[in-house]
């Protein structure tokens, strides 16, 4: 393998955003044949790595090397036609077109006059299809196959160019176990094929199952290389964290209060399964796992936006059933929902209404709504949360992120819930007003209210909460405590590894 | 000044400012090629021009609802045929016979609660089925002009009450009745919209259905109600207009869902809802008024009119779209 020349080079790609050093000096290589898998943790540079890869970013230095032809990747095109394809984790198809116009979509084979050759057209195609060994044709409706199959066409749309590199950007997200065999199998035959594959993935049981090598990135930096027969889930662990970095916050310990909510064995359909926890007042408590593992569907159920298939929900120890988001907010329950601008906000409109925006029915006048009440209520909590808005009068949308979310907390807060559910707080808002937000967090569980923090950022979680629970496909693992986690416990049972149940 | 004031500013006037330029343009025009002597500008004439503006603008106050809401309701015109209908026809039924004058304010009755009842059909269907509304109303559209013709054939319904076409040609500090009856249900609904939680769901829902829903707001029954108003206003409309004519067509009406979603459309309220204003929809209103009235003034026909009209909506929407489009990075297509 030292021999040959790899099928993709980076050296030293440098890419920088307005104050961060997104890609320091990264540097690394695939070998025809081979399966390297590229780790890190959320933010650490992974998909920046792949944006310049792909063309969609301009590195500031360094080169990208294909074969023994150094590139300038200035579009995803160029990629494509020098051989690197990407099969990304959120699936790009026209799903009322059939497999065959998917696969050449944009350049179908024609005919004299531009006609469209659809023999050949569904001749290629079958051609490619049989290679694969999939149970579909060329003629059959996207949107009528399984998100594995999908897959499978997108890697199909992959072999129409001569491929030297395939990245797989998280591929086992959405599928079933059967589907992953199928998946790993295909792998296996582009292997076979002399194809250099990078592997991103947090899911160690897969790494471990597949791949010839693991590159780790922190901080937007190369941490180094292991050869996955030669090493272990702990050492690849340690090398995506860092040394032992003690990140345990400092919380201020106060006394708890009373069970506020309890989940017994709440199931969701496939989403999630026998789910129980309880979350005390003045109790933080971190949901913690991959996408897709089930915990935005469990706040949602406890939302009331979701019917659960089975079990019961307890608040202040009594059985409830929540019917509607109407019934959860009166019950005192409230969701700062994962999509900020989605869901939480009405960007259009002025920051006052927003926040008062679950209330203003109680906020009558009369026939008419009381907007001097209103303007008390957005006064008092932004000088609680210290939003920075230049008045009321802003619209929401113009705000930033960290002040956006201040609002989207004091529309609950003004409420008075029992239960605050918060689902990744922090997304998309920058690191100083992280921090704040943290420390608000905190501030909330110190004044009695009991919090449900749900992020996929691992420093995140284990800053704020005093219980960490860890999911992996709709399943808890584990539940920590905050003196007895580690980052490396963690890691594992988010991956799937460990399943025995602490306290 | 705050970022965006000003071409908020713009966008707001914008509609009035074309109203001027309009008034200026049709008075030059006219001192050369009118046929008449009277000025554009006369009062009988602006008078009779905000009159005219009533049947539409009243219509167009409840689309603006409905708009922002993030919906659209086609059946307007059907609407206002049958609430006519009602109107004229029920004044005739020996039922009411011994009322006298007082069947007035039964038929204006039984013709609003129409209107109300077939908008709370089209609301009750968006709600519980999710369809789109514009394929609801599209169905009730052709299903509500049925039954307008399915009352009398192709035969007008006529009644003439002479008590009611005297209110309804009266004047009243100069204004027409109708012209009336379009001031107070434009400040009636520019409050329910600025001042009521009513109006504050409706730009709510508009914007951001997901977040309404999540804020507590129950947005079945809250589009529905807009749909009830819409179809309210529709038969204030018909109320309104035949009270004076006396005689309905089973084709009136017709086309008054398009005209009404231009005069709204044209007041700058979005078609993908979250934004609009009543005001801006009566400058909309005015606005086709008297871009018909003034070329009539200058002597082009009804087809000119409607081509003039046309052309000008889509300009007045290229504009809006660049005014939207600075300092936004917005993906060309």
């Amino acid at each position: 393998m030292t021999e040959q020349t790899p099928a993709l080079r980076l050296e030293g790609i440098v890419k920088t955003f307005p104050g961060v050093r997104a890609l320091d000096n990264v540097s690394f290589s695939v070998m025809p044949g081979e399966v390297h898998a590229l780790m890190g943790e959320n933010g650490a540079g992974k998909s920046t790595l792949m944006k310049v890869l792909g063309g969609i970013y301009q590195p500031e230095e360094g080169r990208i090397v294909v074969g023994e032809e150094s590139v300038v990747m200035t579009s995803p095109l160029e990629a494509k036609s020098k051989g690197i394809v990407f099969i990304h984790q959120e699936l790009s198809l026209a799903e009322e077109l059939s497999v065959a116009e998917n696969i050449y979509l944009g350049e179908l084979p024609r005919k004299r006059f531009g006609l469209v050759d659809w023999d050949r057209l569904y001749a290629q195609t079958d051609e490619i299809l049989q290679k694969l060994k999939v149970g579909f044709d060329a003629r059959t409706r996207v949107g009528d196959l399984s998100i594995a199959n999908q897959q499978m066409v997108e890697i199909a749309r992959a072999l129409t160019v001569d491929a030297k590199a395939v990245i797989f950007d998280e591929p086992t997200a959405s599928l079933t176990d059967a589907e992953k065999v199928v998946l790993f199998d295909v792998i296996a035959d582009l292997q076979s094929h002399g194809v250099g594959i990078i592997y991103i993935s947090h899911r160690m049981e897969e790494i471990f199952k597949i791949t010839d090598r693991i590159s780790v990135l922190r901080d937007g930096q190369y941490r180094g290389t292991l050869t996955t027969a030669e090493t272990n889930e702990d050492e690849v662990t340690q090398l995506m964290i860092g040394r032992k970095l003690d990140l345990r916050r400092n919380v201020s310990h106060h006394e708890l209060g009373g069970v506020a909510i309890e989940v017994r064995n709440l199931s969701c359909g496939d989403l999630f399964h026998d789910v129980s926890f309880k979350v005390r007042r003045g109790e933080v408590v971190g949901f913690y796992g991959l996408v897709g593992a089930g915990r935005t569907e469990i706040a949602e159920t406890l939302f009331g936006l979701r019917e659960p298939s089975a079990g019961t929900i307890l608040l202040d120890g009594e059985e409830t059933v929540i019917h509607s988001p109407i019934d959860a907010i009166a019950k005192g329950i409230s969701l700062v929902p994962e999509d900020r601008k989605g869901q939480g906000l009405v960007l259009g409109m002025n920051c006052r209404d927003n926040m008062t925006l679950p209330q203003i029915d109680d906020l009558k006048a009369g026939p008419f709504v009381a907007e001097g009440s209103e303007i008390a209520i957005f006064d008092q909590y932004r000088d609680r949360l210290d939003i920075r808005t230049p008045g009321w009068k802003q619209q929401v949308g113009n705000l930033s992120g960290g002040n956006q979310q201040k609002i989207v907390i004091g529309k609950w807060l003004s409420m008075h819930p029992n239960v605050l559910i918060v689902d990744e707080p922090t997304r998309g808002i920058d690191v100083g007003s992280k921090s704040e937000i943290h420390n608000l967090i905190r501030e909330l569980a110190a004044q009695g209210y009991a919090v449900i923090v749900i992020s996929s950022e691992m420093p995140e979680v284990l800053h704020v909460s005093d219980r960490i629970v860890a999911m992996y496909s709709g399943r808890i693992m584990c539940t920590f405590t905050s003196e007895e986690v580690t980052e490396d416990n963690l890691i594992q049972a988010i991956s799937g590894i460990t399943t025995d149940t602490a306290a | 000044m705050e970022p965006g004031t000003l071409s908020t500013f713009l966008k707001r006037g914008a509609i009035w400012g074309f109203i001027v330029v309009e008034l200026i343009f049709f008075t030059v025009a006219g001192e050369f090629l009118s046929l008449s002597d009277k000025a554009f500008m006369d009062l009988d004439n602006m008078l009779l021009l905000f009159k005219q503006s009533a049947p539409i603008g009243i219509i167009a106050l409840g689309m603006t609802i409905v708009m922002i809401n993030g919906n659209i309701d086609l059946s307007v015109g059907a609407t206002f045929a049958l609430s006519a209908v009602i109107l004229l026809d029920c004044m005739t039924w020996p039922f009411f016979a011994g009322l006298g004058d007082w069947v007035i304010p039964v038929a204006w009755g039984l013709a609003l609660l129409t209107g109300i009842a077939l908008g709370a059909i089209n609301g009750l269907i968006v709600w519980k089925t999710g369809v789109d509304a514009f394929i609801v109303t599209l169905g009730s559209m052709l299903g509500y002009r049925g039954l307008v013709f399915m009352y009398n054939g192709e035969q007008p319904t006529s009644h003439l009450n002479w008590t009611l076409v005297d209110f309804a040609e009266a004047q009243w500090l100069g204004l027409h009745t109708a012209t009336w009856f379009l001031i107070v249900m434009t400040a009636a609904i520019w409050f329910l919209m600025n001042r009521t939680v009513h109006g504050r769901n409706a730009y709510a829902v508009g914007d951001n259905r997901d977040a309404a829903v999540n804020a507590g707001i129950r947005v079945g029954p809250h589009i529905m109600i807009n749909f009830m108003i819409i179809g309210f206003l529709a038969s204030l409309s018909a109320v309104v207009f035949y009270s004076e004519s006396g005689s309905v067509n089973p084709n009136d009406g017709e086309l008054y869902e398009l005209w009404v979603i231009t005069a709204v459309v044209l007041g700058g309220t979005k078609l993908t809802g979250g934004a609009g204003s009543i005001l801006s929809t009566l400058g909309g209103v005015l606005a086709i008024q008297l871009l018909r009235k003034g070329l009539g003034h200058i002597g082009a026909d009804t087809e000119t009119v409607n081509l003039v009209i046309g052309c000008i909506l889509i300009a007045v929407l290229f504009l809006d779209r660049q005014l939207n489009l600075k300092g936004k990075e917005e993906l060309r297509v």
